[in-house]
């Protein structure tokens, strides 16, 4: 086929930098080629080579995690991981970023967020049975941060109210450095039999391209390699690159899409996403070794005049393309005429590994898809390595606040208040398998036709990373883990989300390859595998730059969900004990953040070793059925953990800790450590007096300090010598602290 | 028994009230939106989701399907024929049931517990459980907020045609506590005959104790019950 578009000519700087490659790489293409692409080529080209689609900065990084597992069906590389829950099926999941779209649109970029995930794990043939968000914003006492925060919240639930899938948990924190750019990361986790796993590989030269959903618009245009720069003053201007969601029509395609899980017709099903025709069409093919041949004249449109540049670029958002024989292709799109989605044959398998566009007669471009999909330059790093430096100050910091009155700020922060005035918002309960809603630890939902149920969180303290990218990333895997474990569950896989700012500088890059380096060794020290994950790059503005966020999602299998524990104390008179160290910092806390407007020294300690022991004993212990509650410790410490697990539970607790007298200066800054520091590896366990003398030894089986601290029961949240809070004012702070003003 | 459940683009509590059917000991056959068949049903179940999507108002586009056709000739035969949520939405714009679902008084979607008051015994779906027990069952829409002129409303209670009203945990008048500020805190209307059932609450979310209440069992019961005793009530679809 002879290319009748635009005549190649050299690209100015300017047009470079419309599709988003260096002058560097654009003399990789012409070698990669051996000749000039033209204009519609460079721009698939642009489009494909972008960070959001070629991962060339983090791939190499990304490498060094563990990705095998006895459980792992499906690693990184398809649009989803899955990984065996016993019963013959498998749960899928990922999570990704939706960063750039929501600083500009917050309602559609989160809604689209959410619809990409959704199509990410029902393209494998699973249905989504649970959707998980992390948010993180500038100051919520900003007025456009709340804007943003409240808009992206409206976008997640106006999307997963309406296709019907339970959101049923993520996390969400403010601090300064998101002001010019917000995380939203979604997560979606879904459920397949094992016989119905898909895959997007392509094969069978001559087998029909379906294009499925919705037509054909000039939304999105550029959204990948938008995605993969910073944000400016023009970024306004980009708002046409934010697409517009459909649910309704979302929910359609689910539908007929699990109707055909499994079919012999299919060969193989992609949704379209990040760089729209071009990315899904190339991912396809290049993964089953094939090449593909796109009609653009065959791509139902919604606006007039579009040039085939624009068809195969656009993300217009609720679209899929499944490869199927050319004799089934007529029986397929019944299926889909019964759920009224319009499909169109657009084109055709080839032997060849090319990627080929026409517009009728008149071809447009032609790439070897190696070229394409792999021939980005992998980026190396910009410098020797970094790392970031402890402030070694030697002051000990101490809360300005008696504790009693720190324990109410805290609760009253909007990083650690309550979480209900959002989860009230989403339908948590759609699919009637919601055991332990939304708002405490982990998210516990059942696997229908089974005993068991799945455990699921996402976690990850941005505090912690900043200073220490390395331990900080290790932290959130730990973190997560032990959200399932308290559940009585066992982690069986994760999912991650980096989101960093601009890799082309050399501290971004090490500290990017540090968090990698970090979640690796936390998933190898608790035989969790890493399959899928996501990374956003350029996330910084003119003026600032996110902190490294790692934001991890995890998967824990309960073999019995009747037995699931939860958080909020359950039971008068039951003894309370903190499992793991009690000692701790201000440093790198919530504290720190909320009294000094800082953070600083180090992120807590990490003992690998001694993590995983404590995951092995609360998990015994909740198999014996020893525990009536187990929490976290988390942002805000012991007495944070204390007071949110009287809250959920509607419970007081009187709590001897021998801190009493206390006074001097040293002092009053180990109360505050051991009240508010945010030692890890440690529980907060409730139960039975009886069940005192068999946790005694389980704890000394797995050689670990067990302190008995105090008591259930009463309506005050009292510590011996510190503090004397009624649960009523707590719950006052607590429940406020996400509540505007208007 | 069987009972069909209808199944419009976008309707998604279908499989959660088959669940429940199934639980409660009977059979869930699926209703298409473009048959006009009801394929035997002895009860019609139309359930929560986005008909259609529901860009319009909610229910406006769905009380068009083929498929309603047969529901209302089905309700006019004395069948008995239950909306929840979007279904009681549907009902309404059916003219099955008087007066409109609006956006919640929050202007919020909430999905949450609410607590109702059964304020009927005429009712095939609510006899015998008496007004003094308050059931839990939990809410999840948008536009649940009732609505009627007052005389519809004075005409509602005058007849008893007030299902379920909205009350606090403890049985007293909701208040502040209503999920989305209905008129008189209604949750449930029935039709003058009592076979056509409109609620916003999801009883099927409310049918084991692992889900954190089962109240809403009593309901699938009772219509069960109404069924096998039959004689009130039409011969089943055809």
């Amino acid at each position: 086929m002879t290319l009748t578009s635009d005549a190649p000519t050299v690209p100015s700087d300017a047009q470079l930098a419309e599709v988003a490659l260096t002058r560097d790489e654009f003399a990789s293409v012409v070698q990669q080629l051996h000749r000039q692409p033209n204009a519609v080529e460079l721009g698939i080209l642009g489009a494909l080579w972008s960070e959001h689609c070629s991962y060339k900065t983090s791939r190499p990084l990304l490498r060094a995690l563990p990705t095998a597992g006895p459980r792992v069906l499906q690693g990184p590389g398809e649009n989803a991981g899955a990984v065996d829950i016993g019963d013959g099926l498998a749960c899928v999941f990922k999570i990704e970023s939706h960063n750039h779209p929501s600083a500009i649109e917050p309602y559609q970029g989160a809604a689209t967020g959410v619809g990409g995930i959704l199509r990410d794990v029902f393209t494998m043939g699973a249905r989504p049975v649970a959707l998980l968000d992390s948010l993180r914003f500038g100051p919520l006492d900003e007025p456009r941060q709340r804007h943003l925060f409240e808009g992206v919240v409206a976008g997640i639930g106006g999307y997963g109210n309406c296709v019907g899938v339970p959101t049923v948990g993520g996390e969400l924190y403010f601090d300064s450095c998101y002001r010019d750019n917000c995380v939203v990361n979604a997560m979606c986790v879904g459920i397949v039999e094992h016989g119905k796993l898909m895959r997007a590989r392509a094969s069978g030269p001559g087998n029909a391209v379906l294009l499925v959903g919705a037509d054909t618009g000039r939304d999105g245009i550029h959204g990948a390699s938008f995605a993969s720069v910073r944000l400016d003053a023009t970024s306004e201007e980009r708002r046409p690159a934010v697409q517009v969601g459909n649910p309704f029509l979302e929910k359609c395609l689910m539908e007929a899409c699990l109707e055909l899980a499994g079919d012999p017709r299919i060969i193989a099903m992609q949704d379209l996403g990040a760089a729209g025709l071009c990315g899904s069409a190339a991912e396809l093919a290049h993964r089953g070794g094939v090449g593909v041949d796109i009609d653009v004249s065959c791509v139902s449109r919604r606006e007039r005049a579009m040039t085939p540049y624009e068809v195969m670029l656009s993300e217009s958002q609720e679209r899929m393309l499944v490869v199927v024989h050319p004799d089934d292709v007529r029986s397929v799109q019944e299926v889909f005429d019964r759920w009224d989605l319009h499909s169109d044959v657009i084109g055709t398998i080839l032997e060849r590994p090319e990627f080929v566009v026409r517009d009728g007669a008149t071809g447009v471009c032609a790439l070897p898809l190696a070229v394409l999909v792999d021939g980005a330059p992998e980026r190396s790093a910009p410098g020797p390595p970094v790392q970031r430096v402890m402030t070694l100050e030697r002051r000990v910091w101490q809360s300005p606040w008696p504790p009693g009155d720190t324990l109410i700020r805290l609760l009253a922060s909007p990083n650690i208040g309550s979480r209900k005035p959002i989860f009230r918002t989403y339908d948590h309960q759609v699919g009637g398998a919601t055991i332990v809603s939304p708002g405490t630890d982990a998210a516990v939902v059942r696997v229908h036709g089974t005993r068991r149920g799945l455990a699921l969180t996402t976690d990850g303290n941005a505090r912690y990373t900043a200073l220490s990218p390395r331990r900080g990333a290790a932290i959130a895997v730990c973190e997560a883990a032990r959200n399932v474990v308290a559940t009585g569950a066992v982690p069986i896989a994760l999912t991650n989300c980096l989101n960093f700012a601009n890799p082309e500088l050399n501290e971004v890059y090490w500290d990017l390859h540090e968090a990698i380096q970090g979640i690796a060794d936390a998933c190898t020290a608790l035989g969790i595998p890493v399959v899928s994950g996501n990374v956003s790059l350029y996330n910084e503005s003119e003026s600032a730059r996110i902190d490294p966020t790692v934001v991890i999602g995890m998967v824990g299998v309960l073999e019995d969900v009747e037995r699931a524990c939860s958080a909020g104390f359950a039971r008068r008179g039951d003894r309370i004990a903190i499992v793991g160290p009690v000692e701790g910092s201000l440093d790198a806390t919530e504290l720190q953040r909320l009294a000094f407007g800082i953070n600083q020294k180090m992120a807590p300690e990490l003992d690998l070793d001694l993590e995983r022991r404590v995951h092995g004993f609360v998990h015994d212990a909740i198999e014996a059925s020893l525990l009536h509650t187990a929490h976290d410790c988390a942002e805000g410490g012991l007495a944070v953990a204390l007071a949110e697990s009287s809250l959920w539970g509607g419970i007081g607790v009187r709590v001897d800790l021998d801190i009493a007298g206390e006074e001097r200066p040293w002092g009053r800054s180990r109360v505050d450590g051991i009240l508010f520091g945010e030692s890890q590896s440690r529980f907060l366990i409730s139960f039975a007096m009886e069940a005192s003398v068999q946790l005694r030894e389980l704890a000394d089986r797995h050689s670990l300090p067990l302190q008995e601290i105090g008591v259930v029961g009463g309506d005050r949240i009292v510590i011996d010598g510190a503090m004397d809070v009624a649960l009523a004012a707590a719950r006052r702070a607590y429940e406020g602290a996400l509540v505007g003003g208007e | 028994m069987r009972f069909g459940i209808t199944v419009f683009p976008g309707t998604w509590s279908d499989r959660d009230c088959a669940h429940a059917v199934e639980l409660a000991g009977h059979q869930a056959v699926m209703l298409w939106h473009k048959d006009a068949d009801l394929r035997g049903a002895d009860c019609v179940i139309l359930p929560g989701g986005f008909a259609y999507g529901d860009y319009l108002r909610a229910g406006a586009v769905a009380r068009f399907a083929p498929l309603m056709e047969s529901v209302v000739a089905f309700a006019d035969r004395g069948g008995l024929v239950w909306g929840i949520c979007n279904g009681f939405q549907i009902l309404c714009e059916a003219h099955l049931l008087p007066g409109a679902l609006t956006r919640n008084g929050s202007l919020q979607f909430r999905c949450e517990p609410s607590w109702l008051r059964v304020e009927t015994q005429s009712s095939p779906f609510t006899a015998g459980i008496a007004s003094e027990e308050v059931l839990q069952i939990p809410v999840s829409h948008g536009e649940g907020r009732y609505v009627a002129g007052e005389g519809t409303l004075d005409g509602l209670e005058r007849d008893e045609r007030v299902a379920f009203r909205y009350v606090a945990k403890d049985g007293s008048p909701a208040g502040a506590s209503s999920p989305n500020g209905s008129m008189r805190d209604i949750a449930g209307i029935v039709n003058p005959a009592g076979n056509v059932l409109g609620m916003m609450p999801h009883p099927e979310r409310a049918c084991e104790p692992l889900l954190g209440s089962d109240d809403g069992m009593r309901l699938f019961l009772n219509v069960a019950r109404a069924v096998s005793r039959g004689a009130a009530f039409a011969a089943p679809a055809s």
